[in-house]
């Protein structure tokens, strides 16, 4: 169990149960079915997070779902969330335009350890949608250069089309000792990328496992395989982290729901070490 | 716990219901009602179920008469403390279409609860460490909690499905209650040994124009605590924690799967289950939404829904998050058992599933109560 001190559990943003309220500043779509909306706090107060945490994001009458936050943690102002629709609260989210408002509670959970890529290398493998979750922790990087060897991101989507943030993933690239590799499932007619699934990828690597942390954020599936193949690239679990999703309806330990095992996941999560969550995530239907 | 403790002859008890109205509180206690125990609103002694007993076992809870005219020989009403300080339904929030949200007043009425057991006084503290002791304390469970006076009776007899000793929850009441009433019956009379738990109980306590108990008295009770205890034949195993972290694949889980039949009774009687879900719910016109919290159970399919489909589909892994959260997963998450051994999931569940008998199966180690089933 995590343990949490006083202060934390007084900070004027812990409200339990009741939503603050926000107003969109901005609705981007990404893709097809997903955007990315910019929150700011009608009380003027500013959010502060760490990467890899998320919120609970309320819709009037409609309903409450966790979004990571997707932003940059240097950007305490606005409240960045990427939110793909996939049913009633989602797709209500999806539809909002500049001035609606929304309810926030938060910020939630166990942060990505950035501070323990100090003189390593930080390597993000990231699924999907899962390259919002990490994206915090890719900016922080960007501005902590100094303090880290190489940035390695490598990414997989479904099809080109489906790469969240492509011109962001462009712009990285052409940072120094930056490396980003992307990998679709299914190519499309003028795709000259790589096919294949994202721990394909590891093989191109120029680093030394010993010497690096990964943060790996996709489906489950591809979790699991990532942290087998990472260890047999040579890289110890200690330094593997991955981000686990389970059904969330307090967020503040109240709801029983996202309990996986030992773990209740909004707490002691979302961001696990590959030792505490491997076995784990391959018992049936934990 | 010390304290003073005092004698109240029984034909006087009515005085303890009177002074705790006059202290302004409610009174609750046990009620038989349609050939139940429940925890209901009481006037005086004449409400409690005096002289009868329950006969349970595995999917059964009969009333029938006792041997004596105790007032306290039953064991424990359908429901626990639980409902008193998270009532399965609140109100937690309202909004309009502002956004500015409001959060109803807590109904925390002061209440006086006669005759809570030992195992109940143990579920509550076990259900403040995940509402009240946590990193985001439930102050609505908690405003309800410090509302209740808790009167504890030590079990003077314990039912086939008890197993609190196990557990290290009683069946002597041991801290959390503002007063511990002893029925007592001997050459001396018809009586009750009080025990004053803190400062509330004590202000009742100076309140009743009551005699000092003597060690007479007070060995009595204990005699009756551990006659008790020594009764008790049911158990949860030693190594049960350790077993279950390595039994997520043993064969006993759909076996149990074939019997259970997902009613969520057991986790509806269980004084510490805690889990709930979010209602998000509109006016006709939409204008004013209101969020409700409402008591939840693993045991239902979409409890563990995410965009995709349910983690645990099959009743087996179901059953097997519930026991393995009271028996292993409460420890790693709040330093203590989920499990106060007070046997209720055993008589209410329709079918019979006994968490003992199922815990054996798959620890191997000492023998099931082998009793019959569904009667
Ligand atoms: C820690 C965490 C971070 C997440 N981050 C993101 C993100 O950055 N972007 C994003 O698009 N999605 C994210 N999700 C998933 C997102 O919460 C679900 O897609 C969303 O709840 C679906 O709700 P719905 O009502 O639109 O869909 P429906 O499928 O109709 O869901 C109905 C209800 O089930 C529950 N539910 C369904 N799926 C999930 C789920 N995956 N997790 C928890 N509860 C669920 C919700 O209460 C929901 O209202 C995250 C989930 C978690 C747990
Ligand atoms: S699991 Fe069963 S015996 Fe244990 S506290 Fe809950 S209802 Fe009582
Ligand atoms: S174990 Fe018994 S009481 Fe619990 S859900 Fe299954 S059938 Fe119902």
């Amino acid at each position: 169990m995590r343990a949490v001190s006083a202060d934390e559990a007084t900070s004027s943003w812990d409200l339990g149960m009741v939503p603050r309220p926000f107003r969109v500043r901005k609705n981007r779509r990404e893709l097809n079915d997903v955007v990315t909306l910019e929150l700011e706090p009608e009380s003027g107060e500013p959010m502060a997070f760490e990467p890899g945490q998320f919120t609970m994001l309320y819709l009037h009458g409609i309903g409450e779902i966790p979004i990571s936050i997707s932003g940059d943690p240097s950007h305490e102002g606005v409240l960045v969330q990427t939110i793909r629709s996939v049913g009633a609260v989602s797709e209500g989210f999806c539809n909002l335009s500049e001035g609606d408002m929304v309810g926030v509670r938060g910020p939630f959970g166990r942060p990505w350890p950035v501070e323990k890529t100090d003189g390593k290398n930080l390597l993000i493998m990231a699924g999907g949608l899962g390259l919002a979750p990490v994206r915090p922790a890719v900016y922080w990087a960007l501005q902590n250069m100094d303090r880290i060897k190489k940035l390695n991101i490598l990414y997989g989507a479904r099809t080109p089309d489906d790469a969240l943030f492509p011109s962001q993933l462009l712009g990285w690239e052409a940072v120094d000792d930056v490396k980003v590799l992307l990998t679709v499932d299914r190519p499309v007619d003028d795709w000259y990328g790589r096919v294949g699934v994202v721990t394909d990828l590891i093989a191109d690597l120029d680093i030394d496992p010993q010497e690096t942390i990964a943060m790996v954020c996709g489906p489950d599936v591809m979790m699991n395989f990532t942290i087998q193949s990472l260890r047999a690239w040579g890289l110890d679990g200690e330094n593997v982290y991955v981000s686990l999703e389970r059904n969330m309806k307090c967020a503040i330990g109240w709801c029983g729901h996202c309990q996986m095992g030992p773990h209740i996941i909004c707490h002691d999560g979302p961001v696990f070490s590959a030792p505490e969550v491997a076995e784990l995530m391959s018992v049936w239907e934990l | 716990m010390e304290g003073t403790s005092k004698i109240l002859p029984a034909e006087r008890f009515d005085v303890l219901f009177e002074v705790l109205k006059k202290q302004g509180f409610d009174i609750w206690g046990v009620h038989e009602k349609d050939d139940a125990l429940t925890l209901a609103p009481i006037d005086g002694p004449a409400d409690l179920p005096r002289g009868r007993i329950d006969d349970t076992g595995p999917g059964k809870m009969r009333l029938i008469d006792g041997s004596r005219d105790a007032y306290f020989d039953h064991t424990l009403p359908m429901q626990g403390l639980k409902r008193l300080v998270y009532p399965p339904q609140d109100k937690v929030f309202e909004t309009g279409e502002d956004y500015m949200f409001t959060e109803p007043p807590v109904d925390a009425k002061p209440i006086a609860v006669i005759g809570a057991r030992s195992c109940d006084l143990v579920a509550l503290e076990t259900l403040a460490d995940v509402l009240e002791n946590g990193p985001y304390p439930d102050h609505r469970f908690a405003e309800r909690r410090q509302a209740l006076c808790l009167v504890a009776v030590n079990c003077t007899r314990a039912a086939k499905t008890c197993f609190c000793t196990s557990m290290n929850s009683g069946p002597r009441a041991e801290s959390g209650y503002d007063l511990a009433l002893t029925e007592l019956f001997n050459s001396d009379g018809h009586r009750f040994l009080i025990e004053a738990g803190g400062e509330r109980g004590q202000a009742v306590l100076d309140a009743m124009s009551v005699d000092e108990a003597t060690d007479k008295d007070r060995h009595a009770a204990n005699i009756i605590s551990s006659t008790v205890a020594a009764s008790m034949t049911r158990s949860i195993p030693d190594d049960a924690r350790e077993t279950l972290k390595s039994s997520y694949d043993h064969p006993q889980w759909s076996d149990i799967g074939e019997r259970c039949m997902d009613c969520a009774n057991c986790t509806l009687v269980c004084p510490t289950c805690f889990c709930s879900t979010i209602e998000d719910r509109s006016s006709l016109d939409g204008s004013i939404a209101e969020r409700w919290r409402r008591w939840d159970s693993c045991f239902i399919r979409d409890f563990s829904y995410i965009h995709g489909g349910v983690v645990r589909k099959e009743t087996a892994s179901r059953y097997r998050q519930w026991m393995t959260h009271k028996l292993t997963h409460w420890h790693d998450q709040f330093g203590r058992s989920g499990c106060v051994g007070c046997g209720r999931c055993i008589a209410w569940c329709p079918v019979g599933i006994d968490i003992t008998a199922e815990i054996r199966a798959i620890s191997k180690t000492g023998e099931a109560v082998v009793e019959a089933g569904v009667s």
